[in-house]
């Protein structure tokens, strides 16, 4: 089955840049070596750091002892907390105390540790060796205490707590829908099905691991700080904070950066501390995570139990669903989105792409001994539309209904659609994507070989809709206290007429220099590599939420456009009043240059007069050519849509899955550059099959890890991960200027629920059902063996 | 303990005074400034740190320098024209959008250039195979796969054109 030979057109046919996917900006200095990523910077008379780390889950600290440290040849300092005295990182969500404990994240552990590789004291030495060689000669004396290490046991009577005001070690409890009625809904229901699911701890695990440069600039008055982040604005603001500086006195600026995937967009402790020594030492510091430390103590994410049950009428129409969710959240809240991240996520949005008249939903973040937890690509979404996926799945066996047809008599076809969950659903093509994805596996016979005899053939769906960008409306009802949402660009014509434009999002392997580049070129006619795309400085960008929820292009995207218009009118007013004509007949002439009839004077020409001779400018018109302008998505905001189809073979020999067929049909508005959707799409696909099937982080009893390496921690290779078929829809997005819907995270959500129910299909016939991720290959051969 | 050595990268000669237990990488990076090669793990399973020593892909986080006196050693910096015009293969990469954050590339880009050489008639199912002993986080390997079989398909087609002509 060939793929169609791909094109790379330049241009569109249309004359558009956006909708081509043209060569990337970035690639360049990438594939030669060239790019500079935050362990290639190098400062005159840099300091390394390292952290010695708790090797306990949960003890009191009697004593640190770093004076060996300081003796070793090359160390230059060793601090404990006692010796820094940094204000602690604090997440807040402005809730009632029944349902937010805000918790306080020391920089580095103050009296007690909480999980297995928390900071305790950091290390500063000459060479990366030395320092190595220094936290190995720390003393730190710990008084175990008895570790908590999953959730139930959290939650378990008499547990013991991880933070004192804390009690049922449970950080957030929210209840946020109950229909009225719903009791009698499912009393009356003809068919109730349940479904308990767990689903793995996983890592984000970019490939390039966290990592920090720090210096004082003497100049600027300035500490500079260099950083592998998705929020350097939030890291500017919680590290003047900690450290006790002005804003202004902080200067936060990413190079490139080897990928983030939510892991990076949280402030994390060890980039503080970094900081802190080199202000404290006025001497460069660099801090570079190593794997070991990225396996164990780096934020993890998904590890969530679900308990559901679903009502439906005897001719399929989804009736109610009540749902409990709770969320292990690891030793503290991270910063700025709080332990509520996740179960305020699943509880918000968890009906999907199904009409339904009644819901209701209790989410708990519960705090345990172990690594704390971040946002990570798709967030609890990926966990829920498993759950609602396998509701569908046990509905359709329960009332002999096929399970696509199920799902097509539930998904919401009018938009804009109220949900229970007080979201109104712009439009998308839920039905659209369902059909042509099941269609496409039909066309390529792979229903007829599902009873192919002597193998075990299995094929699952799954169908969803995913909430991208986020306003600043999102993040305020789930009441944090720190709002994102917004994004703001400025725009710049220089002489010759190329352009600069600032965004306050960041690409981590997104394209941005690329795509960002496509969006303006269109707004104002001009090719996209005379655009220069300005990101991850806070010196130079207005207050910027960095990259994540997809809200890039969404969001990111419509301030560039919204700028570039301006800027575009601004063009337009000089050349008109140059040609003497009125404003009005005056337009942007697609080719770097303002037409007015048959006469047009270049960009160039426009600047020339702008900034050289302003006596020829109008009146009222200042000199120079620039223009900001700020974006927020609206109301509810966007939804990307999906549907993916999975076909696999199970090994009866060994229990293992193998992927024949991986279909994606998904649309995510506007697609600004197809390669590069797609390329969200693999790639998300990747991280999503591997969280289904193998990748998952593990302790023991006392709250060790059980992953410390690649060894141990498996990561999908070339060899597990099956070539995707993708095929776009496009439903434009009213909302966002550039009408595109956000498409980073789609891949990962869709295929942890597409994976799962095609094992389940391929294992119908043994009666065994299987819920939990990562699927237990054990568990497959058993039920093979006996079949 | 200091070391003298001796090393030779990418056509040029090196002496460095090491500690013994100095990675190849460490040096590659931080003593003779090729930031082009990551380091993604430190213990040879992610492969972002692959360099060619004898035209052979190798671990350059897994060896160290002292252990490469007397080996050609190869970057990705060699890849490349001096005046920045990208080889074949890094061409086939960027065509295919073979790469998002960049990280893992010079090491992919490393691999399938020592591979290639070695392999040049590969599959695609072949060339897949190689491709599962790095890690990339970002792109599903799939374009990857695809970049390094184009390229080798046009290697070919370009090795079949020279015989032809000579033949003639």
């Amino acid at each position: 089955m060939a793929e169609p030979p791909r094109r790379t057109p330049h241009l569109r046919r249309d004359g558009t840049w956006v909708g081509a996917s043209v060569p990337r900006r970035e690639d360049p200095r990438l594939l030669a070596g060239r790019g500079r990523f935050v362990d290639d910077i190098v400062l005159p008379g840099m300091l390394h750091a390292q952290f010695v780390r708790s090797t306990e889950a949960h003890a009191e600290i009697v004593s640190v002892d770093l004076s060996e440290v300081r003796a070793v040849p090359g160390v230059v300092a060793a601090y404990s907390a006692t010796d820094l005295h940094l204000r602690d990182v604090t997440a807040l969500l402005d809730r009632p105390p029944h349902e937010f404990v805000p918790t306080a994240m020391p920089v580095l552990a103050r009296d007690r540790v909480r999980y297995v590789g928390e900071p305790v004291a950091i290390v500063v030495a000459r060479d990366p060796y030395a320092v190595e060689d220094g936290v190995e000669a720390a003393i730190v004396e710990y008084a175990p205490l008895q570790p908590v290490v999953s959730d139930t046991a959290a939650l378990a009577e008499g547990a013991p707590l991880v933070h004192a005001e804390a009690p049922r070690n449970t950080l957030v409890d929210v209840s946020l829908f109950a229909t009225e009625g719903i009791d009698t809904i499912f009393d009356e229901a003809h068919t109730v099905v349940e479904v308990h699911t767990k689903t793995g701890r996983q890592n984000a695990l970019p490939l390039e691991t966290r990592g920090v440069v720090a210096d004082w600039d003497d100049r600027d008055e300035q500490l500079r700080v260099q950083t592998c982040s998705q929020v350097p604005h939030q890291v500017r603001t919680v590290l003047a904070q900690c450290v006790g500086l002005d804003e202004k006195q902080v200067r936060v600026t990413v190079p490139d950066m080897g990928g983030g995937f939510g892991q990076k967009c949280v402030v994390g402790r060890e980039e503080i501390a970094a900081a802190a020594v080199a202000l404290r030492l006025r001497k460069p510091v660099k801090w570079i995570e190593d794997r070991r430390d990225a396996l164990t103590a780096a934020f993890l994410a998904r590890e969530q139990r679900y308990a559901v049950r679903a009502a439906f009428s005897a001719e399929g129409e989804f009736l109610a669903l009540d749902a409990d969710v709770v969320c292990d959240m690891g030793a503290y809240s991270c910063y700025p989105f709080t332990a509520g991240i996740e179960p305020l996520m699943a509880s918000a949005e968890m009906p999907g792409v199904y009409k339904l008249p009644a819901y209701r939903v209790r989410g708990r973040a519960v705090t345990t001994n172990k690594a704390p937890t971040a946002p990570y690509r798709g967030v609890s979404r990926p966990q829920y539309v498993m759950v609602v996926e396998r509701v569908f799945e046990k509905a359709a066996r329960a009332l002999g209904i096929d399970a696509v047809e199920l799902r097509r008599r539930n998904v919401i076809t009018v938009f804009p659609y109220k949900g229970v969950n007080n979201i109104t659903y712009d439009p998308g093509s839920y039905l659209e994507s369902l059909d042509l994805c099941e269609q496409t596996l039909r066309d390529e016979g792979w229903f007829s070989r599902r009873s192919e005899e002597n193998r075990v053939i299995g094929i699952g769906f799954s169908c969803f809709s995913e909430r991208t960008g986020y306003g600043s409306g999102a993040f305020a009802q789930r009441r944090m206290q720190v709002v994102p949402g917004f994004d703001i660009s400025e725009i710049r014509m220089d002489l010759d007429g190329t352009v600069s434009v600032t965004t306050g999002t960041l690409s981590h392997g997104q394209s941005h220099e690329t795509t960002m580049a496509q969006i303006v070129a269109d707004r104002l006619g001009l090719p996209y590599d005379r655009v220069k795309i300005v990101q991850g400085d806070t010196d130079r960008i207005t207050y910027g939420w960095g990259s994540f929820a997809s809200r890039s292009i969404t969001i990111g995207g419509s301030a560039v456009a919204a700028a570039s218009v301006k800027l575009g009118d601004q063009l337009r007013e000089i050349a008109a009043h140059l040609l003497e004509a009125d404003v009005d007949s005056a337009e942007l002439d697609g080719a770097g240059g303002v037409r007015v009839g048959d006469r047009s004077l270049s960009f160039a020409d426009i600047a020339d007069v702008a900034y050289l001779k302003a006596h020829l400018l109008p009146k009222g018109v200042g000199p120079g050519l620039s223009a900001t302008a700020s974006f927020d998505v609206g109301g509810d905001g966007t939804f990307s849509n999906a549907t993916h189809g999975v076909v696999v073979e199970l090994d009866p020999g060994t229990g293992g899955v193998e992927i024949l067929r991986y279909v994606c049909v998904e649309d995510c508005g506007v697609a600004i550059h197809p390669q590069v959707v797609e390329g969200q799409a693999r790639g998300g696909i990747a991280q999503g099959i591997a969280g289904a099937l193998f990748e998952q982080v593990t302790y023991d009893d006392a709250g060790q890890p059980l992953a410390p390496s690649f060894m141990e921690y498996k990561v999908p290779t070339a060899a597990e991960i099956p070539d995707v078929r993708i095929e776009h829809l496009e439903t434009p997005c009213a909302f966002t200027e550039s009408g595109a819907k956000g498409a980073g995270e789609g891949g990962t959500i869709g295929a942890p629920a597409a994976v799962l129910n095609a094992v389940n299909d391929a294992l119908r016939h043994t009666g065994v059902e299987l819920d939990d991720t990562p699927v237990p290959r054990e568990a497959i051969f058993r039920a093979l063996e006996k079949a | 303990m200091i070391q003298l050595i001796e090393l030779t990268v990418n056509g040029e000669r090196h002496d460095l005074a090491i500690e013994p237990r100095r990675t190849l990488v460490d040096v590659l990076r931080h003593d003779l400034g090729l930031t082009g090669t990551h380091v993604g793990c430190e213990h040879g399973i992610c492969g972002a740190c692959t360099v060619l020593v004898d035209g052979a892909p190798a671990r350059a986080c897994l060896l160290f320098a002292a252990q490469v006196e007397g080996s050609e050693i190869r970057t990705v910096e060699s890849l490349a024209e001096p005046d920045g015009t990208l080889n074949d293969l890094q061409q086939c990469f960027s065509e295919h959008h073979g790469l998002q954050c960049g990280f893992c590339t010079p090491g992919m880009l490393m691999l399938a250039e020592g591979y290639l050489a070695e392999e040049p008639e590969a599959t695609k199912e072949e060339i897949r195979e190689v491709v599962a002993s790095n890690l990339c986080r970002c792109t599903g390997y799939q374009t990857i796969v695809e970049a390094i079989d184009d390229c080798a398909s046009r290697r070919r087609a370009a090795f079949q054109d020279q015989l032809d002509r000579s033949t003639a």
